[in-house]
């Protein structure tokens, strides 16, 4: 039972960071169209720009944290306005490309500048723990935990009561009736970009947090987030929430209880097994909408 | 068809597409390729002939991915795991069972249309971006299978894959003509662009006959596909296979230029980037067409060797590591993965259709010349 515990906190922590990446995905994706492959880029720059901010620059944590947040959505807001804003209605595979082109692109900038080692975050919790209902669970996953819990919750405060918020969802509902009813969906699109980037600024710091460090392994996260969002369904924020929760937890999970019969490595394959069997029984994720064909 | 005109005329013939030859033009053309395939390994050295082997290569990969992306139109990031069930079959028919090779690239096709044809039915659920990131699955998946088959692809320290390359009497490793002897690099590009040809006879007369226009048809719109009396699950699935099956040939003869492979050149993240070369080749050279995947290949996987090479002898202004004196900050490497990144955006912004469209332009200039349209 304690082992469980134990692996079920871990799972709920590595999901809360997959859930924070997903989100950046959704948001783009609900108002766009897009799949922005260049969010695993944007990881690794936020959790880049927060080690210079502490280690070179020698700022508290929770400001270099923010920096990282909005240079991230600044970066975010100006690919959407030099690349993405000219390929709108381009086929989907051509969308895919250029973000892994951008990703590309952003790899070999983080490279130059930071280096291909790891680089120790200097983020206030280190290898610290607390026991909770009897277990050890490390500091960094609460935060993490307690931080995607704030982010979301502001995210759809944001989605609810804001008028540029009202806007994404009447954009993503359907753009040429926003258009019509004055929304610039041109700014819609530019913030959403914006969002996603620093949400992945947040998603970054707290993955280094996790690995003990800034590598650009972090990028590879993103892609573990992958089968998180279609697991919730590319439009749903609640269904990117609750996929990467799934998901976390059932590759913690695995990970603990690996059947001995098979070889290990195991768990990094359980997300795409997940995602697989999901979209067998409903091909538009969970929470996604059924996708209406019109000839 | 009296009186047609063929080459001056900017009006475009039906029955011209769907001939082999439109022109007299492009069996001149075809001639003339022929020269330079034979003419090409006797005046190159080996290190450029191996860059040249490695495009062949792609070649064929990337024909294949175009069927399946280009002409049926179905994203797929998944390309990389297919040329290594290609390779592990050379390795275990040609290397561990030693059979020839008219047998083991045969089978590699075998082995790698079977694959693909698990992933085909996925197409007829999915689509769009669905699909891609399900094909980005299947990395994953052969990531864990190539690392935990010892017994096929020796675990982590990587097996032998120099399966043989004997055609009848002809030993592409140690070619000898008469009294010349060739070295094994040169074999091989003679030996690889031949397959290379034969693939694009093959791609070209499906695309243009029946099921190529099938697969347009579902590539442009697949609901009206069906309507018209398309069978969906036919053509997605065929593509799924034909795709894959020419990325299995490709990886044998990728594991024939390497000799060693480590299995996890072809799944998870590394496979990821070997996949994003593949699409990276169809874009280059142009969505849809033939010729533009075999430039695409020789654009995207020799371009890096071409700078690699140029800055191992000059000094390029501030690159680190190259012939000259003066200190630079970029590396080779990181230089030519951001060229390949900005490569592909910038295509994609400005040339959608690829060199082909970029070939296309000039041609039509000329043609409507001195008019501008």
């Amino acid at each position: 039972m304690e082992k469980f515990l134990e692996l079920l906190f871990a799972g709920l922590a590595l999901g809360a960071r997959y859930s924070l990446v997903a989100l950046g995905f959704v948001v783009i994706f609900r108002a766009t169209g897009v799949i922005n492959f260049a969010q695993g880029g944007f990881v690794a720059l936020g959790a880049y720009v927060a080690y210079t901010a502490i280690n070179t620059w020698d700022w508290p944590f929770p400001l270099a944290v923010l920096v990282a947040m909005l240079l991230l959505a600044l970066v975010g807001a100006l690919i959407e306005a030099s690349i993405l804003r000219w390929l709108i209605g381009r086929p989907v595979l051509t969308l895919i490309m250029v973000t892994i082109g951008i990703l590309i692109m952003i790899q070999q900038i983080n490279l130059q500048i930071w280096g291909p080692q790891l680089l120790p975050l200097g983020d206030p919790w280190q290898l610290s723990t607390v026991e909770i209902l009897g277990v050890p669970v490390r500091v960094t996953n609460v935060w993490a935990m307690g931080l995607t819990a704030i982010a979301v919750a502001v995210l759809f405060a944001y989605f609810r009561y804001t008028r540029m918020g009202v806007a994404m969802r009447a954009t993503a509902l359907d753009q040429e009736a926003a258009l019509a009813q004055g929304i610039s969906v041109r700014r819609v699109f530019a913030a959403s970009w914006a969002i996603a980037g620093a949400l992945a600024g947040l998603a970054g710091v707290m993955i280094a947090a996790d690995a003990n460090g800034v590598s650009p392994t972090i990028e590879l996260v993103a892609l573990a987030a992958f089968p998180a969002i279609i697991l919730g369904g590319l439009e749903s924020p609640g269904g990117a929430v609750i996929g990467g929760l799934v998901i976390g937890v059932a590759q913690q999970l695995t990970a603990g209880y690996q059947p001995d019969f098979l070889p290990v490595g195991l768990s990094s394959v359980v997300p795409y097994l997940v995602m697989v069997v999901v979209l067998l029984v409903r091909p538009y994720g969970l929470f996604g909408e059924p996708e209406v064909e019109r000839v | 068809m009296i009186g047609r005109r063929r080459n001056r005329s900017l009006a475009v013939h039906e029955g011209d597409l769907l001939r082999l030859f439109p022109s007299s033009w492009h069996k001149t053309l075809l001639v003339a390729l022929v020269v330079v395939f034979v003419a090409t390994p006797l005046q190159l050295d080996d290190t450029w002939l191996e860059v040249l082997a490695r495009c062949g290569v792609a070649a064929i990969g990337a024909i294949g991915l175009n069927l399946l992306t280009g002409y049926t139109g179905q994203a797929s990031l998944g390309q990389a795991a297919f040329l290594g069930v290609g390779t592990y079959t050379a390795a275990w028919f040609g290397v561990q069972q030693d059979l020839p090779f008219l047998v083991w690239l045969p089978l590699c096709a075998v082995a790698g249309g079977l694959a693909g044809a698990v992933i085909g039915p996925f197409a007829l659920r999915l689509r769009g971006n669905y699909l891609a990131i399900v094909t980005l699955g299947v990395l994953y998946v052969a990531q864990y299978v190539f690392v935990n088959w010892d017994s096929l692809t020796g675990g982590p320290s990587g097996t032998r894959t120099a399966a043989p390359v004997k055609i009848f009497g002809l030993d592409f490793d140690n070619l000898q003509i008469g009294a010349e002897s060739f070295t094994r690099r040169q074999g091989l590009v003679w030996l690889i662009w031949a397959i290379v040809f034969v693939v694009a006879l093959l791609a070209k007369n499906i695309v243009r006959t029946r099921p190529g226009r099938a697969m347009q048809a579902v590539r442009d719109r697949d609901v009206a596909a069906d309507v018209i009396g398309v069978s969906l699950g036919r053509y997605k699935v065929s593509a799924f296979v034909l795709a894959s099956a020419l990325a299995a040939v490709a990886g044998g003869l990728y594991g024939v230029v390497n000799r060693q492979v480590s299995p996890d050149a072809f799944g998870g993240a590394p496979g990821l980037l070997l996949s994003i070369q593949y699409v990276a080749m169809i874009i280059v050279g142009g969505l849809g067409t033939i010729g533009g995947s075999i430039v695409g290949a020789l654009v995207v996987s020799g371009l890096p060797q071409v700078i690699t090479r140029i800055s191992s002898s000059t000094d390029l202004p501030l690159v680190k590591g190259d012939a000259g004196g003066s200190p630079g900050i970029v590396d080779v490497f990181v230089l030519n993965q951001f060229l390949f990144g900005f490569l592909i955006v910038a295509f994609l912004l400005f040339e959608p259709r690829g060199l082909a469209g970029v070939w296309l332009r000039i041609r039509t200039y000329f043609k409507g010349w001195p008019f501008s349209y």
